[in-house]
């Protein structure tokens, strides 16, 4: 069992946990990923590593409620326990002194992509960072990032920040300011890492991107993971998750992202049904 | 002499029409009176060849006549001198090519039911209020790290322990047992009896370790400096695919996911328990192994229409149990044999639609001694399918030889050991099981680790440490 120290609510439906984990904190690197488990019945759920201290013995992860078992982990509390914790699982990204270095995330891919920047400054890369949200109630560690970047655009999709457009878009102001790029990083949602990489491929930008398919064990036992990369299968739990991104295809990754929608939206209706009926009991017990 | 029974107690099983479709075991097991009765059988031989035939020399004559005079628990004391684990080898051993193949009565009649009397005698202990315990050697201030929980690395560690060792099992899964726990079906091991006997093992005072990869969070190297010796036992973890077109399309496993999620992950108690499987209309499962068999009856009890089982050989060359084979056609499994597929038809959504497969006729005998598959031009045809597990076989795990310095690999990625003793290219590092020979069963992976367990004890004892003679 993995005790969860702290919790926090970084913007709807997105939190962050600070886990008892100190044999994983010691030995975590940027671009790994854990694997935990909620309960008994629970789902295997790959979660990247977001930030560790490992003096304190603290691992931390953030996450979405998009289905029944991440909505079920966000419903714990500090002092409540994880089940099962492995880790760290995946290779870890490859930090150098490359010169220059833009960090694109969207969404919840920002927490992802802290580590990875922080270390690529601490490397010595000029860092330029660009996130990208959905609206402005949805912007995640602007301050975490800027404390780590030379330079961060937070961009909106809705312009609620004063700063409207995509990623790509920002990406390509960077691109045409003349700003010479010697490598690219990108996490978020697939479609995004997509459209990053079509982009920095026709500049010739070296370009990772940090791929999450359905995972399982996540050991290199089951294969699940598996993606083309230059027309080769590769398993992302032990061959990555981080891939060229202009050697990814990233339309077969979003197809089999859709292998089990029926059967998450099933099981999402039945947490939703039996966590209303637990409302009206608590709210009949006030009465 | 009394006149010998020539034909063995039956041990009632599920009928297929019923078994088919739920995750029970399928045989009942003997009661009492039909094991007394099945052990009176033997002939009590005294040179016994049925014990050479046993990969960890259980003394089968000498628990036999225990159950024979209904002295279960003697039996029992009997069997947990040479195996900690006999629930589990009562139902996954292929009996019939090693105790069971080596009876004298099978030369005339039926061998002596071995594998049926250690699993009754195993289950019958489970129902008392308490079990057989296994003497332990008084501490020897040694200590052994044991990587992997499944049948090789358990045999390593209740033999390590019996002897006074302090062991440590890492196991990566969330669960103990390796291949019993995560690929054996519940129709075929119950998981409570690998609980069970891992528990048993648990309560001899074995530590485990779970959620613990090794090469990730320690190194062997780093395992070294803390522990006298170590033994690896990683298993044949990756799973191997045929690398034709469409095969990453949605709806093709290899056996390695869909059995985990199945058994490990319990996706036949969707939505009870969180992970999904699909439950396909047409599923098709590519191989001849057990693991096949395995699959093609999971995705029967999972409810779909047909399971088609593609095999490039003919039966005789399959190289699953026989009993498999049976139980399999008995619950309906569909039978492709000399054929293969070469590629899948695909749907819009990625989904699968077909296989398309070609007929293969026999040639001439290859490495392996079987013959040939060699593919017939122009018979290509095409089955609708929406499932498709690929059980073609495993590969070992590279992690642990890719993360310690030292250990020499073949080119196939198995470890290089002495199989006398075990013993790596590293000294103080052990090996076995599928890790060492590929893809095998779970009771040569026992016997490697009762092989293995032997020479770490003389390597704990005397500090003695032979190179490996190439």
């Amino acid at each position: 069992m993995v005790k969860i120290l702290n919790k926090q609510v970084l913007a709807t439906g997105i939190k962050r946990f600070e886990l008892d984990a100190p044999e994983i904190a010691w030995r975590a690197q940027p671009g790994q990923f854990v694997v935990l488990r909620v309960n008994e019945e629970g789902e295997r759920i790959p979660l990247t590593v977001a930030d560790t201290r490992p003096e304190e013995g603290v691992l931390v992860i953030v996450f979405q409620e998009v289905g029944k078992s991440t909505a079920l982990l966000g419903t714990l509390e500090p002092g409540d326990a994880i089940m099962d914790l492995i880790g760290p699982l995946g290779k870890p990204t490859e930090i150098e002194r490359f010169g220059t270095v833009v960090c694109v995330a969207g969404g919840v891919g920002t927490p992802e992509i802290y580590p990875v920047t922080r270390a690529l400054r601490q490397a010595g890369n000029k860092v330029i960072s660009i996130i990208g949200f959905r609206n402005k109630d949805l912007i995640l560690m602007e301050e975490e990032m800027r404390r780590v970047s030379d330079e961060l655009i937070v961009a909106t999709d809705d312009g609620s920040n004063g700063n409207k457009g995509l990623v790509t878009d920002m990406l390509q102001q960077v691109i045409y300011r003349g700003e010479k790029i010697d490598r690219c990083f990108a996490v978020g949602p697939v479609i995004m890492m997509k459209m990053v990489s079509l982009l920095t491929k026709k500049y010739s930008i070296p370009t990772i991107v940090s791929l999450n398919p359905i995972m399982l064990d996540a050991t290199g036992m089951c294969g699940v993971c598996r993606v083309e990369v230059g027309g080769e299968t590769k398993f992302a739990c032990v061959d990555g998750p981080e891939f060229d991104g202009h050697k990814v295809n990233f339309d077969l990754l979003m197809a089999r992202l859709k292998t089990y929608v029926k059967e998450e939206r099933q099981a999402m209706e039945i947490f939703l049904k039996s966590r209303n009926e637990n409302c009206r009991c608590a709210n009949r017990k006030e009465k | 002499m009394a006149k010998v029974n020539p034909r063995r107690t039956p041990m009632k099983e599920q009928l297929p029409q019923e078994r088919r479709r739920n995750f029970d075991e399928v045989p009942y097991g003997y009661t009492p009176e039909e094991a007394i009765s099945e052990a009176q059988r033997c002939l009590q031989c005294k040179k016994p060849s049925c014990v050479n035939g046993c990969p960890v020399q259980v003394d089968i004559p000498g628990f036999i006549a225990q159950i024979a005079q209904g002295a279960f628990w003697e039996a029992m004391k009997i069997m947990k001198r040479t195996n900690v684990l006999p629930a589990i080898c009562g139902r996954v051993c292929p009996q019939e090519i090693q105790c069971e193949g080596a009876c004298i009565l099978g030369k005339k009649m039926e061998p002596v039911a071995i594998g049926n009397l250690e699993r009754f005698i195993a289950d019958w202990e489970a129902m008392q209020s308490e079990c057989v315990m296994c003497e332990i050697q008084p501490a020897t201030g040694k200590k052994v790290a044991v990587i992997g929980a499944g049948p090789a690395g358990l045999t390593v560690a209740g033999d390590l322990r019996k002897l006074g060792h302090d062991v440590t099992i890492f196991e990566a899964l969330h669960k103990p047992g390796g291949v019993l726990m995560y690929g054996i079906p519940e129709f075929r091991l119950p998981k409570a009896v690998v609980e069970r006997e891992v528990n048993f093992l648990l309560s001899m005072g074995v530590r485990l370790n779970l959620n613990y990869v090794v090469g990730k969070l320690k190194t062997v190297d780093d395992l070294l400096e803390e522990f006298d010796a170590v033994f690896i036992g990683t298993g044949a973890g990756l799973p191997l695919f045929m690398n034709i077109p469409g095969e990453n399309s949605l709806g093709i496993y290899s056996a390695n996911e869909y059995l985990t999620r199945s058994n490990l992950m319990k996706a036949y108690l969707f939505p009870r328990y969180d992970t999904p499987i699909v439950r396909g209309r047409h599923v098709a499962v590519i191989g001849g192994g057990n693991v096949a068999m395995d699959a093609a009856r999971t995705a029967l009890r999972l409810g779909t229409e047909r399971s088609i089982l593609i095999y490039r050989r003919s039966r005789d060359e399959m190289p699953a149990r026989a009993a498999e084979i049976h139980h399999a056609e008995e619950e309906g499994v569909e039978f492709q044999l000399l054929t293969n597929p070469v590629r899948y038809i695909v749907k819009d959504d990625g989904w699968v639609q077909e296989v398309e497969c070609i007929r293969m006729e026999l040639g001439e005998p290859d490495a392996s001694g079987r013959r040939r598959p060699v593919p017939i031009p122009g018979s290509e045809f095409r089955i609708p399918v929406d499932t498709v597990v690929v059980a073609i076989g495993n590969s070992p795990n590279p992690l642990i030889p890719q993360t310690t310095p030292g250990l020499e690999t073949t080119r196939w990625g198995t470890i290089v050991i002495d199989p006398m003793t075990g013993r790596t290219t590293k000294k103080g590092v052990f090996a076995g099981g599928d890790i060492v020979t590929g893809a095998a069963t779970v009771i040569l992976a026992m016997g490697a680790g009762r092989v293995a367990a032997q020479s770490i004890e003389e390597y704990l004892r005397t500090g003695k440490w032979d190179e490996i003679k190439k």
